[in-house]
């Protein structure tokens, strides 16, 4: 278990992290999200003694960092791969980490065989792929079968195998009732890995949630209905009441409408409909929807750049916000006025 | 957090990398070598001498000139074995490890120190018999009065030149800055203020200023105010302010 509470970093004037208060719990994963800058490394490196905080604290099993005799075997950690002397190979850079917490030398041949990189062991690290260097920060990470594990973004830059490798290993050892705590910008990862969601942005927290529920607020699903007739469509629904939004497209938008009974009514009342379908905001929406405010490089382009062109179209009506956050604004509101 | 644990990881770090062998073999080869070729030159220059320096004639420094050279590889591995840690991002690593920052610094200056002691004694016996044996007739004896004393002082200049390099780059946390800055100085700026009179009242008291005074066994015609092991002992005291202030460095700073 971790415990934070109010923990703060300020860097002179600017502010990285600011009085996060939350728990992470052991037996499942808990995925730490926000977008690039939110003070995500800044916060693991907290956790783990690096960095010193500037006011609050963090607590590992209720014990502070320096406290722990032998931390590798509480809590292992991936915060950057690259952190390692490409000199040294994968054993050795494993030996020394073994050595200096008391682990036996075995169990270095076991962490390496379990990463699957025993063909590899007596390499310099140095030559490593990106893959490889990752599936070493994670060997060192298990090396004192820690009861919490921590990545920093484990996934960046490496391939769809390696990729699945990782959710399947994050999901084993949560279920083998160990802490997980992992970081990443991307939604749509964490919705694939994570039971629970830490969700900050410009070092505040937005939203501590359990997946489920995130999803439950955040996923709107609604039913697009176009028709040539569209007064009376709105007519013959609103008679029916049901709630209906006009889209500037000139389509109507039914929230969690059944397509079944728009059709049914519909067609009672002779109407052509173009088009019924039922639709389903992404998570990587609501989660940009949720962090907008917070996003501190905004793209101030002029025409909507590849980084926005990636963002799909926002919808006029605003996902309720989770609780304990201000509604934000719609995502790309600021980059039109620049 | 066992003090034994963090030396054997330290010792591991310190042989599996590749610069701490080209490094401290090539202090010893560059200090005998050069301290072989100037004690040839010198014995063949023995008779064109003054009459003053055939007086002051010390055979025992003599040998040992390589280390003004040889020091430098010495400087090299000492800086390489802190500064690594932070120019790989190794240092964040090796603190997750070991989250007590004093047990990491100490531990791995230990560990390096007993190596270089070991590497530097090493070196300046041979360099001094590989140089007698170049003198001819002009030779020092091991078991001449200060000679004994010098050979050892020359196994701990070195170690010591290592050790303050390791503060240094403790401070720095950049090798390339360390070297871009103790190279220099050793090499050319601390000569400098030694040789220039308006200075040289400042410059000996520089650590290898000072903690050259060891390698002499005839005392110059100078009024400097310390002896052997009085150098030593300023060189020691430039020692242990660059490491306090590594430490304290170390302890302040965010990784």
């Amino acid at each position: 278990m971790i415990e934070l509470e109010g923990l703060t970093k300020r860097y002179g004037e600017k502010v990285a992290v600011n009085n996060l208060t939350f728990t992470v719990r052991p037996g499942i994963v808990t995925g730490f999200l926000g977008p690039n800058g939110a003070g995500k490394s800044t916060t693991m490196r907290m956790m783990l003694g690096l960095d010193r905080p500037t006011a609050g604290d963090v607590r590992i099993d209720g014990q502070h960092y320096d406290r722990l005799k032998d931390p590798l075997k509480y809590i292992g950690a991936l915060l950057d791969a690259q952190a390692m002397h490409g000199g040294r190979s994968a054993f050795n850079h494993l030996l020394c980490l073994a050595q200096s917490n008391g682990i036996p030398r075995a169990r270095v041949d076991e962490v390496l065989d379990t990463v699957g990189l025993t063909a590899v062991a007596r390499k310099k690290a140095k030559g490593f792929s990106l893959g490889m260097g990752q599936r070493l920060g994670i060997a060192g990470a298990l090396l004192g079968d820690p009861r919490i594990l921590m990545f920093d973004e484990p996934v960046n830059g490496l391939d769809p195998e390696g990729i699945h490798w990782i959710r399947n290993l994050m999901k084993t050892l949560a279920s083998q009732g160990r802490t997980v705590f992992v970081s990443s910008h991307l939604m749509s990862e964490m919705a694939l890995t994570a039971d629970h969601l830490v969700v900050i942005g410009q070092g505040r927290l937005l939203a501590d949630t359990s997946m489920a529920e995130f999803i439950r607020r955040n996923s709107r699903s609604y039913v697009r209905v176009r028709s040539p007739q569209r007064e009376r469509l709105l007519d013959v629904l609103k008679g029916a009441g049901i709630t209906v939004v006009q889209t500037g497209s000139g389509a109507l938008e039914v929230d969690d409408g059944q397509p079944e009974r728009i059709g049914e009514l519909a067609a009672q009342h002779q109407l052509v409909l173009h088009e019924l379908s039922p639709q389903q905001a992404s998570l990587e929406e609501a989660f940009m929807r949720l962090t907008a405010e917070s996003v501190e490089y905004h793209a101030h382009t002029e025409a909507p750049g590849p980084g926005l062109a990636a963002v799909p179209p926002v919808s006029p009506v605003p996902p309720v916000p989770p609780a304990g956050t201000d509604p934000a604004p719609r995502w790309g509101g600021d980059w039109k006025k620049g | 957090m066992a003090a034994t644990q963090v030396l054997r990881s330290e010792w591991t770090k310190i042989r599996s990398v590749a610069s701490t062998v080209w490094t401290l073999s090539l202090a010893t080869l560059v200090t005998v070598a050069l301290g072989l070729l100037i004690s040839i030159v010198s014995n063949n220059e023995f008779d064109n001498m003054s009459r003053n320096d055939r007086l002051t004639f010390d055979p025992t420094f003599i040998s040992f000139a390589g280390m003004t050279l040889g020091q430098l590889a010495m400087i090299v591995f000492g800086v390489l074995v802190v500064g690594n840690e932070y120019s790989t991002g190794m240092i964040r690593t090796s603190l997750s490890a070991v989250p007590q920052r004093g047990t990491f610094l100490f531990s791995k200056v230990a560990v390096a120190a007993a190596l270089a002691l070991a590497v530097g004694m090493i070196t300046s016996f041979v360099t001094f018999f590989v140089g007698q044996a170049a003198l001819g007739t002009h030779r020092a004896s091991i078991s001449d009065p200060g000679v004994l004393r010098a050979v050892i002082g020359g196994g701990l200049y070195m170690t010591l030149i290592t050790v303050f390099s390791m503060g240094v780059a403790a401070m720095l946390r950049s090798p390339m800055l360390s070297l871009g800055i103790l190279m220099p100085f050793f090499f050319l700026i601390s000569n400098i203020l030694g040789a220039v009179s308006a200075t040289k009242k400042v410059g000996r008291y520089l650590p290898d200023q000072a903690g050259s005074r060891i390698l002499r066994v005839v005392t110059p015609l100078d009024d400097t105010p310390y002896g052997p092991w009085g150098g030593l002992g300023i060189m020691l005291l430039w020692v242990a302010a660059a490491l306090i202030g590594g430490y304290a460095l170390l302890k302040k700073r965010d990784a």
